[in-house]
């Protein structure tokens, strides 16, 4: 339509400027030849000129070349034309043999940039989830809780897809999905909203949890304690599985809620859901997993196995961090007193806007994972596989958690007499983590290792390996590589490795007292 | 040549100018994970799907393999402009960059030494 209209401007636009010249021509009759030449040329000069669709536009291809050039002038430089500092000479000189001896010259060329192998503490942002967030950073910018226009109408129906594309992943209805800042948040929100709520009527103050759970369940119980609840932190077997007849005997009558999580953060272990499920609802408690680690990952069924709240974060499943949700069942409904009051969203169990880009992204990514779930789990059984057997062909080394029941893609094994935290510093070049994220800035072994029985050394010495969708089997060559170099290169070392050597049981050694 | 033929040769031909496509534009991902998911991603789905004969489900898939090269063709342009250092397992063992190209953008993190 605009175009039309365009060129019918163009069109008069030419027309008036031909107008004069042979009007005038026409009026005069016969004229003088020279008269003819001047008009004719006066008619191909034209005082507009011409207008073309390409003329106004930036060809992206050379815009983007010439920025990238400005940017490598910025910042990507030719060692020639460096001088390095303290000396009079240039870099290209100093990269010369005798330069790796003075341990001046910083080479230049080399890739330096550590190898990611931490994908349960975050994962990196998929490419085509930023794609289809970007539309809500640049222009879509309207608050979705906004009913009287368009800006708000347009966001608010990309979050309700989001929520479905949620809700689809872990089989639940788009209603039963409450959208949080992360794991954290709805992990705080289940635990002490149940709690709280039941607890009111002071007939149900007791709370169940493990003892592997994350911190912020952990700590959540923590606060309840100091309300006056009654918490138990059951143990589990050494494989890392929790004990059904144990969890059946902790459950009383006055039970409001049980916590345990699906995939543990630092051992994989995968629990049985559906029979703790099952449990629960016959004992009319609710259930409450932590699956921030197995949405996405495991398949999972809320109806199947009964859960009454599930937390789910997005930066584990290659989506964007700073958004997560809480799936609360609407059938049996599970009552919540909630921990943010405000404007009402979210059902008013969790006020406060919603980020529709994040949300967005979000939702791309749950539909991305439930896409890929057979290709990527597939793959990523295949590399476990390929490490875990090169790992294990090392001497002394133990894999942590249950060999049946784990999530291929978190590997946590023990390299006897030699300290983990050593072999991480030794390890610079590939990021990994002996334990979750939260606890990686003090040395103290894992609370999560202690609890299945370990010894203070054997959790001192574990790491542990997180594959994901983006790994590649060189990656995996190169980690087996370093890692069998300086396990070796560390135990030798260690004098405990000498005795160990000679056949000597440390056990039997008696240190001498200082 | 009857139409039929005519027009699955032509979903053939199309098939395959989309798989190239879709290989030259993950080869320009900046980022080594990225650009090798990319590669291996579109090799492995052409290799599931290289038995469908419906000429529907075919369209289909062509469909959504244009779309990806779309959502491809925004996303490697954006990591261009962002490039980082490289990994330690790129460019040979040594992750050392031959020649005298010397064109990677550096950016210095900190708090890695």
């Amino acid at each position: 339509m605009s175009n039309l209209a365009v060129a019918s401007l163009r069109h008069t636009s030419r027309l008036c400027l031909k107008q004069p010249v042979s009007s005038a021509a026409l009026l005069r009759g016969p004229a003088p030849k020279l008269a003819a030449v001047a008009g004719q040329k006066i008619s191909t000069r034209g005082y507009v000129s011409e207008t073309k669709p390409d003329n106004a536009q930036v060809n992206i291809d050379t815009a983007i070349r010439a920025d990238q050039k400005a940017f490598i002038q910025q910042a990507g430089k030719m060692p020639e034309g460096q001088k390095v500092p303290g000396t009079s000479m240039n870099a290209d000189v100093m990269m010369s043999p005798m330069a790796g001896v003075l341990k001046q010259a910083t080479v230049m060329d080399e890739g330096q940039r550590p190898i990611y192998l931490d994908m349960q503490a975050t994962t990196p942002l998929d490419p085509r989830v930023l794609d289809a967030m970007l539309p809500y950073y640049s222009g879509l910018y309207g608050n979705p809780h906004s009913r009287t226009h368009a800006y708000g109408w347009e966001t608010d129906r990309a979050t309700e897809e989001a929520r479905q594309h949620v809700a689809s992943l872990i089989g639940a209805d788009p209603k039963e999905i409450v959208f949080t800042s992360g794991a954290t948040e709805s992990n705080n929100m289940s635990v002490k909203g149940v709690a709280r709520f039941f607890g009111r009527s002071g007939k149900k103050k007791h709370v169940i949890t493990s003892q592997t759970e994350h911190k912020c369940v952990l700590d959540s119980c923590r606060h309840l304690q100091d309300e006056g609840f009654d918490v138990t932190y059951l143990p589990v077997k050494s494989s890392g599985l929790i004990d059904m007849a144990e969890l059946e005997a902790a459950i009383r009558p006055e039970t409001a809620l049980v916590s345990i999580m699906s995939v543990n953060n630092e051992i994989g272990v995968i629990q049985p859901l559906e029979e703790i499920g099952k449990l629960c609802r016959s004992k009319k408690v609710f259930f409450h997993t932590d699956a921030a680690q197995a949405v996405g990952k495991i398949p999972l069924d809320v109806d199947k196995m009964n859960i009454d709240l599930m937390s789910i974060s997005s930066h584990k499943i290659y989506g964007p961090k700073g958004i997560g949700a809480c799936y609360v069942r609407r059938r049996p409904r599970v009552r919540i007193d909630p921990i943010i009051s405000g404007g009402g969203q979210e059902r008013g169990l969790r006020s406060g806007t919603l980020a529709p880009a994040l949300v967005v992204g979000f939702g791309e990514a749950c539909r991305i994972a439930k896409e890929e779930m057979p290709y990527d789990s597939q793959r990523i059984k295949k590399l476990s596989d390929r490490l875990l057997k090169g790992l294990l062909a090392l001497e002394h080394t133990t894999q942590n958690g249950d060999l049946n029941h784990f999530y291929p893609g978190c590997v946590n094994v023990s390299f006897a007499y030699v300290e983990g935290e050593s072999l991480l510093m030794a390890l610079k070049d590939i990021a990994l983590s002996s334990g979750s994220a939260c606890t990686s800035a003090s040395l103290e072994p894992s609370y999560v290792l202690r609890a299945l029985g370990s010894s203070d050394e054997s959790a001192h010495s574990s790491i542990r390996f997180g594959i994901g969708r983006f790994t590649t089997e060189s990656e995996i060559d190169y980690v087996l590589k370093a890692v069998q170099e300086r396990v070796t290169f560390l135990r030798e070392l260690s004098p405990l490795w000498e005795l160990v050597q000679e056949g000597i049981a440390l056990d039997s050694i008696e240190w001498s007292q200082h | 040549m009857s139409l039929v033929q005519s027009a699955k040769g032509d979903t053939a031909q199309q098939a395959r100018s989309l798989y190239r496509q879709l290989l030259r534009q993950g080869g320009q991902f900046a980022a080594y994970n990225f650009r090798e998911y990319a590669k291996r991603r579109a090799r492995d789905a052409f290799r599931e799907h290289k038995d469908v004969q419906d000429e529907r489900e075919i369209q289909k898939l062509i469909q959504k393999g244009l779309k990806e090269l779309q959502s491809m063709k925004r996303q490697t342009v954006i990591s261009q402009f962002y490039q980082l250092d490289r990994l330690v397992v790129e460019g040979g063992s040594s992750g050392k960059q031959t020649g005298r190209r010397n064109d990677l953008v550096r950016q210095n993190d900190t708090g890695l030494d």
